[in-house]
């Protein structure tokens, strides 16, 4: 059985390890974008503005109440519909523009991790203890000193957990833009089983290589978690 | 910082994906297809797409002196991929309908094809009719003509409507789903050179109602691309005249399916 | 885009699609709060080594996509039919909404243990130590203490897995099950209308939000004991007592 997943024409080790790399690169773009918007959507959902706020609620309750499929297939159709109806009025004479199954994958995880990132942020935010704020302003802390310095680190320290975990809930999200014609790890394994005809094997073989991502993230989170909490006393 | 780094490449990637223009007339086109229907069009162990249509297509793209890259594209996707520009023509097997031609423009049709039943060896299904048919499970590709076929012919039935043909037959063969509809040539294909087709047979008489088989199997453009579908028709032309369709043909097929002799 | 026509022509089919989407995640949910109470139990008394399985499972579960859980089901059953057949189980593989829902309520159970292992961990040990205290047996203990007590902790956690569970729901679209996602995949395919997405994104919400209704109400009953305590003495202040 195992020549099934060796290298070269007739084994099926290097397309899935290829679906891999893909995967893994996705999670890795996606984690950039979605830590961004997550700060917006916190900063957005604290801001003293009401339509700000309005803003960053719509935004958080949307994104947590679609099922990420759903708002993939809507990135995947409606950005390009968009995008052509976009340049068409702009420039009527050029054709329409390519978007890629990658990028329609990373906005759409992205927008996804953004909104429950942004929901742990404001958490965090909310945690942070103000008397070291104003004890950073009475000794004349700029406020971008004071957000580097002070703030920053304990938001960290805060958010860690959560984020650990959308991290990891993203990494297996991931899966889903097999179905919109993205060559990742599900969809290699797919091409495989089509072929084949054994979905068991490819399909299990599948999820041990997601479990195995998983319990490696968990462990880092496990090791981060402990180095920003060094020096921490605890109650208990 | 590589975050900041990786973060530009994504938003410069969108900017000048943008920012570049494609015309549909151009040294290079790109041709779409699905890649998950043999023998017309499937993706082989190293990777590369081939197959009937993309023989083919790849034939008219030499005529029209242009070089072709073969995309990919899921089924369900296919038609708004064509919109969208992600590929400026269409070859994949489809049929030629009116609901259709609502969207896109085709060609002349470049084979003839039919619908037909598979029913497992030793079923006990003979009639194929609404009320024989009714409470059987009937499983056939989303978004195909056989998938029109069976919604409007057998109401009463228990439909499953699959991503791809590959996990129709899947299912064939393990006995979950009682009969599929689907197109001729590839059932035969599978049920006559495959090994887990040899579960199945062709059943009944082919489905050659123009309602749900159309015209035939033509090229997609876009209804913009009146230039390109007339160069394309022009190709298609040449390589009936020269033989060199007939040569592709019988690589794949018995008969001749621009005429389905 | 023509939403309303859309919504004219095919409300029928959404209809029945959000009716199976409900289907799925009610009985999905259910299940696995039938089969963790006991599992949470596991986790939280039993002997480690006891518990390793029961670890493994919560693991796996947790540390794969849903997408590959129902493919693995799915598919995975075709392939072993004669196995199963054998066994007189094929009858329930064969149906795409048996298996889906078993991949939901494996997936949902193993969340839900979890979450419930948090709220028994978080009942004061002080209560548990009353009752034993007046004599409660084990079992009681756990009936009118441990138990109502740890879901109420874990009730807005709960909530939180329902939702998600409907969100996975629309990931059995993709083996054949006819929820609001495999109708509006079904549309789009005859249309090519956006505006399909639009209204699946419309009814999702409204499911969600209905829900969430539903269930703070809910935690407001369960929670009515502690309120009551708890509220702060609202504007009428009691005569004041006359000088003495």
């Amino acid at each position: 059985m195992f020549e099934l997943f060796s290298y070269g024409d007739t084994g099926w080790g290097d397309e899935i390890l290829r679906g891999l790399a893909i995967t893994v690169q996705l999670a890795i773009v996606t984690l950039p974008v979605g830590l961004l918007l997550g700060f917006l959507a916190a900063f957005a959902s604290m801001s003293r503005l009401g339509p700000l706020r309005f803003l960053g609620f719509g935004y958080t309750t949307i994104m947590r109440g679609l099922p990420e499929i759903l708002t993939l297939f809507v990135v995947y159709n409606g950005v390009g519909l968009l995008l052509n109806m976009a340049l068409r009025w702009w420039n009527p004479e050029r054709g329409a523009t390519d978007f890629s199954p990658f990028a329609a994958g990373v906005i759409a995880l992205g927008m996804v991790f953004g909104a429950f990132a942004g929901e742990v942020l404001r958490g965090a935010f909310q945690s942070l203890d103000k008397g070291q704020t104003e004890a950073g302003r009475a000794i004349g802390m700029t406020q971008g000193q004071i957000f580097r310095r002070i703030q920053l680190p304990q938001l960290w320290r805060f958010a860690l957990p959560g984020l650990g975990n959308l991290w990891i809930n993203m990494l297996k999200d991931t899966a889903l833009v097999s179905v919109i014609a993205l060559d990742d790890l599900m969809r290699m394994t797919k091409v495989a089983v089509g072929v084949t005809k054994q979905p068991f094997t490819f399909y299990l073989l599948a999820c041990l290589i997601y479990w195995v991502m998983c319990v490696l993230s968990e462990l880092v989170l496990y090791w981060m978690e402990r180095r920003a909490n060094r020096g921490i006393r605890r109650a208990v | 910082m590589k975050l900041k780094n990786k973060l530009a490449a994504v938003l410069a990637t969108t900017a000048i994906a943008a920012s570049m223009a494609t015309s549909a007339w151009a040294q290079s086109l790109r041709l779409g297809t699905e890649g998950a229907y043999p023998p017309f069009n499937y993706i082989e162990a190293d990777g590369k797409i081939a197959g009937f249509d993309v023989e083919i297509g790849l034939e008219l793209c030499k005529r029209m002196e242009v070089e072709c890259e073969v995309v990919a594209q899921d089924w369900d996707g296919i038609i708004p991929g064509l919109l969208a520009n992600k590929y400026d023509f269409i070859i994949a097997s489809m049929f030629i309908t009116e609901e259709r031609q609502k969207q896109v423009d085709f060609t002349d049709p470049y084979y003839l094809a039919a619908m037909t039943h598979v029913v497992p060896v030793g079923s006990d299904i003979t009639e194929f009719s609404n009320e024989a048919l009714s409470g059987k499970v009937i499983g056939a590709q989303s978004g195909t003509t056989q998938a029109d076929f069976i919604e409007a012919t057998y109401p009463d039935a228990d439909i499953r409507l699959y991503p791809t043909q590959d996990e129709v037959n899947l299912d064939m063969a393990s006995g979950r789903i009682d009969m599929q509809v689907g197109d001729m040539l590839p059932m035969l294909d599978w049920t006559t050179k495959s090994d887990d087709g040899a579960c199945c047979e062709l059943a009944g008489d082919p489905i050659t109602d123009p309602a749900f088989v159309g015209d035939g199997v033509g090229i997609a453009v876009r209804q913009e691309d009146d230039e390109l579908r007339e160069k394309l028709n022009a190709a298609l032309m040449e390589i009936r005249a020269d033989g060199t369709y007939q040569a592709i043909n019988d690589k794949y097929f018995d008969i001749d399916v621009y005429t389905m002799q | 885009m023509n939403p309303i026509e859309i919504i004219a022509q095919y409300w029928p089919r959404l209809l029945d699609g959000t009716l199976m989407t409900i289907k799925l995640t009610f009985l999905g949910a259910l299940i696995a709060a039938l089969v963790s109470p006991g599992f949470a139990l596991i986790r939280t008394h039993a002997a480690p080594l006891a518990q390793a399985p029961l670890r493994l499972y919560i693991s796996f579960m947790r540390g794969t996509p849903i997408l590959a859980q129902l493919f693995l089901i799915f598919y995975g059953s075709g392939q072993f039919r004669p196995i199963l057949q054998d066994w007189g189980l094929w009858t329930f593989f064969r149906d795409p909404f048996n298996c889906a829902l078993l991949a939901f309520a494996l997936n949902s159970t193993a969340y839900q243990t979890e979450i419930l292992r948090g709220g028994i961990m978080g009942v004061p040990q002080g209560e548990i130590e009353a009752a034993k205290a007046i004599g409660m047996t084990r079992f009681k203990t756990l009936r009118r203490v441990v138990f109502p007590h740890a879901y109420r902790i874990a009730w807005p956690a709960l909530g939180n897995e329902v939702i998600l569970l409907m969100k996975a729901s629309a990931l059995a679209s993709v083996v054949t099950v006819f929820d609001i996602m495999g109708r509006t995949r079904q549309i789009f395919s005859r249309t090519f209308d956006f505006s399909t997405y639009l209204w699946a994104a419309l009814i999702y919400l409204c499911i969600t939000a209905i829900f969430v209704l539903i269930w703070r109400q809910a935690e407001r009953r369960l929670s009515r004991h502690i309120e009551a305590h708890h509220k702060p003495r609202v504007a009428a202040q009691p005569a004041k007592e006359p000088q003495a």
